[in-house]
């Protein structure tokens, strides 16, 4: 509800407006959204420009001078819903203005020609009607004296009630405007619609603001950046390469001039007289082989291990000299299954036919694991070679033995762990991840936001080192 | 004479009357752009039309279009501006006998020897300008910095002769793919639009506009499957673009049902990857149902 929607006086709070908004950059700030003084003017510039009497405008006129990535902006509409909803209940409630129901003659409903109206009203889409719509639902659904007071609960209750669903709905007659089911985000949008009324009549009951909470990791990721959603990996993995692409070109760049060979350049200069006519350079180094990959596929990390072959198979097409290995009680190398197939799907289910030969028990033996990789590799590893880990480093109970792992690390020049837990979860049960990590540098790794900040990572100083 | 919108929904009608339909945050950010005077950084996946909004708003506004296609490796001498360095050696040896080193030097570095490019004529323009700067992301930072004089203060420095400051305001267009982080200085400088690919409403606006014969049911149907070939995981989901090219296929086949058949002969308007071809057909022709003339998409392996 931002400050337009309803008619406050000017004369709120010190400050005003002002204030108010440079209350909100500190809140962005507080999520991490960085807003300069140099984007806060832009903001106020901008406001004198629209008419602040529309919602939408007012929220895209910030948006736009202060959000300045996808990611920012999501976390620009979660804080923008709080912080708006907030000051204006808290002025609600000072004042005791109390809205009531909203919506007279509930009783009289034609209960079901509501449910059907709704559901048209959400058919056709817009925005601006659903405060409304969600006002007139819990009116004729909500039992306002006796919502379970969970409101997750009623929202959920509510929805059932009005017969609202995704999926399309056939035993429905002909017209229903349910029939071919609601759009998802529809119903996502009237769901919220239907949360903040909630919220809004639980504060005008009890007259105070239930405390403000941050934004949780998981409010925070794009809708589909956690792993479940394999084509967005996909989305994501695919601007992964396009960056992991244009960062080798620039280093090219960076390294294109030669460096002059002196001795043999003074020495080519014998033949003209001790005239340096022609310059000798020294050789350039190729990149030798560099990154060894060892993927964890056991159940413990089903989810997370879809993931990890998307980001595998992107790393293949960008780095030429890369092994890896899935294991879950033993190793197996998949190397050649990614270098043959193209294709993400048939990479994939070659790989699941392949781990076959690396499961035992289905329990990951990470000791086993470190064994045969070191007789595998251990004459390849070198001070320029990067080993990375992908699994959560829960051993089942068996022995760790990190000192199989040590060796790996001293012998390999860097060391990552990606973890596709989150890190509360880390040294909980039979994880073991601080042991590993006093040889190497862990990662959670569960967003792709967190994935790209590996990348850097492995894209930024490694590539020097590995030189 | 160019327009100077007074409000949003004059931007908004505007753009419409010259056959772009922009979201409501599009209408906002392009009419910000133009009152505050700030470059728009416009960002979204490849085929939303980023660069239709920057020949929209040069229409609608009647500016001239400028417009620099950025590609790696593209450096000042292309963007900015180049010392036309045969004319002034012409010029230096018709003058050789006589005149003196300081004449010839003062002569050499003048307006008259500057190749402009589109950054400098942009900005050298007596009448305002739309500049699109296109797929900023495809270049070094090295060129993001040097862009920052221009996209703050609108103003070029050059050694030999001094300052450039823009005779007019124009409206500044950055587009991006987001293929690669774009810089904080960069970033801060400019207003940002995110454009995503339209609701499935706002699409059957877009394509009955530009092909109103076609009849609104295979609209509808074309608009729905476009959108449901965009939930499946390909290569390359189809662009706004494409929809239209495909609606207008449609009209030209005079087909007055969507259904499999017409579908798949048609289908590679609008998807242009083998296995993405397999996939859809799939998933969405067998749906579609109709007579495959051999059953051969029925037989392909759901996946």
């Amino acid at each position: 509800m931002a400050p337009p929607e309803r008619s406050r006086p000017a004369e709120r709070g010190p400050g005003g407006l002002d204030a108010e908004l440079i209350g909100f950059a500190e809140q962005l700030r507080a999520e991490q959204v960085s807003v300069g003084t140099s984007e806060l003017l832009d903001a106020f510039a901008a406001l004198r420009e629209v008419a602040w009497t529309d919602r939408v405008d007012f929220r895209e006129a910030l948006a736009t001078t202060l959000a300045k990535s996808p990611e920012d902006r999501r976390v620009f509409d979660l804080v923008f819903d709080r912080f708006f909803f907030r000051a204006a209940e808290e002025q609600a409630a000072r004042r005791e203005v109390v809205e009531g129901a909203g919506f007279d003659g509930a009783e009289q409903l034609d209960l079901e020609q509501l449910r059907q109206q709704i559901a048209q009203a959400l058919q056709e889409g817009g925005e601006g009607g659903l405060q409304d719509l969600a006002r007139l639902a819990i009116a004729a659904f909500g039992d306002r004296g006796d919502g379970s007071g969970v409101i997750g609960v009623d929202v959920q209750r509510i929805r059932r009630q009005l017969g609202l669903r995704a999926e399309p709905q056939p035993e429905l007659p002909e017209g229903d405007p349910r029939r071919d089911g609601i759009p998802r985000e529809q119903l996502r949008r009237f769901e919220q619609q239907l949360r903040r009324e909630l919220e809004r009549a639980l504060v005008e009951r009890t007259r105070r603001l239930p405390p403000a909470r941050p934004l949780s990791d998981l409010d925070r990721t794009l809708p589909g950046g956690p792993i479940q959603d394999l084509a967005a990996v996909h989305k994501v993995v695919a601007q992964l390469k396009r960056r992991l692409a244009t960062q080798g070109h620039e280093r090219k760049g960076r390294n294109r001039h030669a460096h002059v060979d002196v001795r043999r350049t003074m020495r080519a200069s014998l033949e003209t007289g001790g005239v340096p006519v022609v310059l000798r350079y020294r050789p350039k180094r190729p990149r030798r082989p560099e990154i060894f990959v060892l993927c964890d596929v056991s159940t413990s990390v089903a989810s997370a291990s879809v993931f990890f072959l998307s980001v595998l198979h992107a790393l293949h097409d960008s780095f030429r000299k890369l092994r890896s290995f899935v294991f879950i009680e033993r190793i197996s190398e998949v190397t050649e299954v990614f270098e043959r197939e193209r294709d993400f799907h048939a990479a994939s289910e070659a790989i699941s036919r392949d781990a076959g030969v690396a499961d035992v028990s289905g329990y990951t033996d990470y000791g086993r694991v470190w064994s045969e990789f070191l007789a595998e590799v251990e004459d390849q590893l070198h001070p320029r070679a990067t080993v990375i880990v992908l699994g959560d480093a829960r051993t089942n109970g068996r022995p760790p033995r990190d000192d199989l792992f040590a060796a790996i690390a001293a012998k390999a020049g860097r060391t990552f762990w990606l973890n596709p837990e989150p890190k509360l979860y880390w040294n909980y049960g039979d994880s073991v991840i601080a042991t590993y990590e006093q040889h190497c540098t862990a990662f959670e790794c569960w967003t792709t936001a967190q994935l790209e900040e590996f990348v850097k990572a492995l894209t930024g100083p490694a590539a020097d080192l590995a030189r | 004479m160019t327009i100077e919108p007074t409000s949003v929904e004059q931007v908004s009608e505007g753009l419409r009357s010259v056959g772009y339909l922009p979201g409501e945050a599009t209408a906002l950010v392009s009419y910000l752009a133009t009152k505050l005077g700030k470059p728009v950084l416009v960002e979204g996946p490849a085929g939303v039309g980023k660069t239709e909004l920057a020949k929209a708003l040069s229409k609608y506004l009647d500016r001239e279009l400028i417009r620099l296609q950025c590609y790696e490796g593209l450096d000042e001498a292309k963007a900015l501006y180049e010392w036309n360095y045969r004319k002034q050696l012409l010029r230096i040896q018709a003058e050789a006998s006589g005149t003196g080193w300081e004449a010839v030097q003062d002569d050499i570095f003048g307006e008259e020897f500057l190749l402009r490019r589109p950054l400098l004529t942009a900005i050298a323009s007596e009448r305002p300008v739309v500049l699109l700067i296109d797929e900023i992301d495809k270049t070094d930072q090295e060129f993001e910095a040097m862009l920052l004089e221009l996209l703050s203060d609108f103003q070029i420095s050059i050694p030999e002769l001094g300052r450039f400051d823009a005779r007019t305001q124009p409206v500044v267009l950055l587009t991006s793919n987001n293929s690669r982080e774009l810089t904080e200085a960069l970033k801060r400088r400019c207003l940002y639009l995110w454009v995503d690919y339209p609701d499935a409403g706002h699409e059957l606006e877009i394509v009955r506009l530009h092909t109103p014969e076609l009849s609104e049911t295979v609209a509808r149907k074309l608009v729905e499957i476009v959108h449901e070939v965009r939930e499946l995981d390909l290569k390359k989901p189809p662009s706004i673009a494409e929809s239209i090219d495909w609606a207008r296929a449609l009209l030209l086949l005079g087909a007055d049902d969507l259904d499999g058949e017409i579908f798949r002969q048609t289908m590679s308007v609008i998807v242009k990857h083998r296995t993405d071809l397999e996939l859809v057909a799939a998933r969405v022709g067998v749906r579609l149902g109709g007579a495959a003339p051999d059953g051969a998409a029925g037989t392909i392996p759901t996946r």
